[in-house]
């Protein structure tokens, strides 16, 4: 494997980098690797900033987030970054709010990411009942379909009365 | 009234038994809850926390099944009176922390305890002795059945009960039990048992939850994932295991008696000793030599001396459980002697172990 920059020697040192789900490598070669000073692996935690420029050829672009508006919470003003801080949300909307990524994150702290379990009883009714009115609504359609007005009528008061 | 009077004296709160206690001390099942639009404690400022706390507390305290209880906002209570409330279990050591619009309900028997706004808005838990996980989700289920009448809950069909910390999302619920193992850990098995259980994604802790000490051999063993399973699959899964360590600590028992009985009644004995002699003794030593203790009662070498009277002790010589017992303010030095004396005064009457035949 030749080395990334120079592209003339062996490379000795492999620098992988993982951002999000994308994952980042460059190998140098030994002298390549202490010119961008990269050789000590003790000093590894600093050389963030040297893979990007590497892999980019230029000078690491500026942060893009400082000029994109910061996502708050409509309810409590919650910010992604306060979650970053604290590793909880301000409150139960922000469960929308930061919606995205979400999945990513309950995948490996849970055994699924749909809740199975108990249901407040109010919800479990709400539930029930648009189940009924959708499998009344299919056979109002299939008797219409059939010009099965009669019992077309019948089914259309139901499901004024279950609304 | 105040929470100690309230509460049964240890003597009494000790005598309570359930099944498989010998190696189970208590089992648990707690949810947590959140109102609607609200924000999460942490997150909230004074006057929203003062009044979820308004909502609440009239909420819970309206239920029969807590009759009769004891409530009150957390800033009412004394230091004093909030670290009795760890050291019997009934609280966390974060709500014990905690200021104006944090509160808590217990009842009587000490089998229902609720706190308020402490990481989520409402922290139910239902607390038995021995291993009684069934009993206590039953006890809880009703309760959160009850209370999700009056009060207005955060709940997505899709994400279940919502949480201000994500790993307590969809059930919100968090089941565990307090096992002495101290067969585990003579035997040198303990790492291999936790490791197995973190494999099934259940936490291994010490005496007072997260972050805290083993001592005195007692394990607090616990589900992680809350979501993409039913409650019931839950407590079905974490059973399996604790019936699973019981048995491994049985027969780390069994084992040690035939291959080094010696060594066993060696420190069954060296423990008796020492509580029934020392002059100073600090809580950490008092229980782990009471582990001990309790062994050799578990083995038949003690006589006349019953399991609950090492529970007694046990919290009576907890720190904020002794200062309590005397007026004055105790330094840690003067503790120690006060502690010494109480261990060698209840162990007066008690007969010197034998081996078992």
């Amino acid at each position: 494997m030749l080395c990334n920059v120079c592209k003339l020697n062996e490379a000795k040192v492999h620098l992988t980098k993982i951002v999000g789900d994308k994952m980042q490598k460059v190998d140098l070669c030994e002298d390549c690797s202490k010119e961008k000073g990269v050789d000590d692996p003790t000093t590894y935690s600093s050389e963030d900033t040297f893979l990007g420029q590497i892999l980019a050829g230029e000078p690491a672009a500026p942060e893009p987030s400082s000029t994109e508006p910061t996502v708050k919470c409509p309810t409590c003003g919650y910010s992604q970054a306060d979650f970053k801080k604290a590793g909880r949300f301000g409150c139960s909307d922000c469960y929308a709010t930061f919606g995205e990524g979400l999945e990513g994150m309950l995948k490996t702290m849970h055994k699924g990411v749909r809740h199975t379990g108990k249901s407040p009883a109010a919800f479990q009714q709400t539930r029930a009942e648009a189940q009924k009115l959708k499998l009344l609504q299919k056979r109002l359609d299939k008797a219409i379909a059939e010009e099965n007005f009669e019992e077309a009528a019948q089914l259309r008061d139901e499901i004024k009365r279950t609304k | 009234m105040t929470i100690h009077e309230f509460l049964a004296p240890p003597a009494v709160s000790c005598q309570r038994s359930g099944p498989n206690d010998q190696i189970v001390m208590s089992s648990r099942v707690r949810l947590a809850r959140n109102l609607r639009k609200l924000p999460f404690p942490s997150w909230a400022k004074k006057p929203d926390r003062l009044r979820v706390l308004e909502t609440i507390l009239p909420a819970v305290e309206s239920l029969p099944q807590l009759d009769p209880h004891f409530a009150s906002a957390m800033d009412d209570l004394t230091p004093l009176d909030r670290q009795i409330l760890v050291e019997r279990h009934l609280i966390s050591r974060e709500h014990a922390a905690k200021s104006a619009g944090s509160g808590l309900v217990v009842n009587q028997e000490e089998s229902i305890c609720v706190m308020i706004n402490e990481e989520d808005h409402l922290r139910m838990q239902a607390l038995r002795p021995g291993l009684q996980i069934k009993a206590c989700w039953q006890a809880i289920d009703a309760l959160d059945s009850a209370l999700e009448t009056k009060l207005d809950y955060a709940f997505s069909p899709e994400l279940g009960y919502l949480t201000a910390c994500p790993t307590n999302l969809g059930t919100g619920i968090r089941v565990s039990a307090m096992l002495h193992l101290p067969g585990l850990v003579l035997a040198e098995e303990i790492t291999r048992i936790i490791n197995a259980a973190n494999k099934l994604n259940f936490a291994v802790r010490g005496l007072y939850g997260e972050g805290t000490e083993a001592l005195g051999n007692v394990f607090q063993v616990s589900n992680q994932m809350t979501l993409g399973e039913s409650e019931t699959q839950i407590i079905e899964r974490i059973s399996k295991a604790l019936n699973q360590i019981i048995e491994e600590e049985e027969n780390a028992r069994t084992t040690l008696l035939e291959k080094k009985p010696k060594s066993v009644f060696n420190h069954i004995g060296r423990a008796y000793g020492i509580l029934a002699n020392a002059h100073t003794i600090s809580s950490k030593e008092t229980m782990n030599l009471l582990s001990l203790l309790r062994l050799g009662i578990d083995l038949g070498m003690f006589k006349g001396l019953e399991r609950s009277v090492t529970e007694e002790i046990f919290l009576l010589t907890q720190p904020a459980h002794l200062q309590q017992q005397h007026t004055e303010k105790l330094g840690a030095e003067e503790r120690d002697i006060l502690r010494a004396d109480m261990v060698r005064d209840r162990l007066r009457s008690v007969q010197r172990p034998q081996a078992p035949k």
